[in-house]
C-alpha cells in the first residue's frame, strides 16, 4: 500500500499489511512532527503533496527495496493537510524472515523518500511561518534507482 | 489542446499548445493558484517551457532553477519532448517526512 492521505495514520493497521508468516521482523518507521526546529518553536505543520505522482514515486522506491533486500511486506504513508505536535506525517512498514534486512530497508526507504517524493512541509512558528528548505530533484537523481 | 495557425502568406506555423502547469507548496503560494496556463508551440522541449513560464509568470522566476519538471508524474530532463496533454508539474526541493 502506497498512500497520500489527510487522514490520521494508523501504525498498527500499517503493519498489518505487511506481516505475513514468512516474516519473523516487521520494522516501523514514524516519522512525527516536533514542537521545535532551528531554535524555533513550532505550533503546528502543514504538508502538501501531488498525490498521483508521490504515491508513484513510493512504489518505484518499494521495488528499489525488492531488488537489494529479501523483503517480504513493504507499505509506506504519508499525510497531508494541518497536522499538530505528536502527529504522525510518514509510515514506512517492512517485512522480512529477518531483523537486520527489516530495519535496513526501512532506514534506505524514509531516506530515498525524503530525496524524491513530491511531498512539501510549511512549519507554523512562533512568529512567522516559512516552507522549509527541501532536496532539490533532478531528472537523474529522482530515477528510479538512482542514489 | 492544440491550435492550428496559419501565417499571412498561408504557411502553416507551429500549432500552438496550451500547457497547464501544476504548482505546490511555495510555487503555489506566490502564484495564488494550484496551476497556471501557459501558451506554447507544439513540440517544445522541458527546458525551453521553463522559460516560458518565467516569461508569462515573473512571480515564480526566482524558484526555477531549484524546481524540477514532472512530466506525466516522472521527473523530466530539459531535452524531454512535451506531447499536448501531458500532465505537467512544477516540483520544488521536496521535503516530505
Amino acid at each position: 500500500m502506497f498512500r497520500i492521505t489527510p487522514d490520521p495514520l494508523d501504525p498498527v493497521a500499517l503493519i498489518a499489511t505487511v506481516q505475513t508468516d514468512a516474516a519473523g521482523a516487521v520494522s516501523l518507521f514514524a516519522g512525527v512532527v516536533r514542537d521545535h526546529n532551528l531554535g524555533r518553536r513550532v505550533l503546528f505543520m502543514e504538508y502538501d503533496a501531488y498525490p498521483p505522482m508521490a504515491e508513484r514515486k513510493m512504489a518505484e522506491i518499494a521495488a528499489e527495496v525488492c531488488a537489494r533486500w529479501p523483503v517480504t511486506g513493504i507499505a509506506m504513508l504519508h499525510r497531508t493537510g494541518r497536522l499538530e505536535i505528536g502527529d504522525a506525517s510518514v509510515l514506512i512498514a517492512v517485512a522480512s524472515p529477518h531483523r537486520a534486512d527489516a530495519i535496513e530497508a526501512c532506514h534506505y526507504a524514509i531516506d530515498r523518500l525524503k530525496e524524491t517524493v513530491p511531498v512539501w512541509k510549511k512549519e507554523v512558528f512562533e512568529g512567522g511561518e516559512e516552507w522549509l528548505e527541501g532536496t532539490p530533484v533532478t531528472a537523474e537523481t529522482g530515477a528510479q534507482g538512482a542514489e | 489542446m492544440t491550435v492550428p495557425q496559419v501565417g499571412p502568406s498561408g504557411v502553416q506555423t507551429p500549432p500552438l499548445m496550451i500547457v497547464r502547469v501544476f504548482l505546490f507548496a511555495a510555487l503555489r503560494e506566490r502564484a495564488g493558484a494550484r496551476e497556471v496556463a501557459v501558451e506554447a508551440p507544439a513540440g517544445i522541449t522541458v527546458g525551453v517551457l521553463r522559460g516560458l513560464i518565467a516569461a508569462a509568470h515573473p512571480v515564480l522566476a526566482p524558484l526555477l532553477p531549484n524546481a524540477a519538471l514532472a512530466i506525466n508524474e516522472s521527473y523530466a530532463t530539459d531535452e524531454f519532448v512535451i506531447q499536448p496533454g501531458d500532465a505537467v508539474a512544477l516540483i520544488p526541493p521536496v521535503s516530505g517526512g
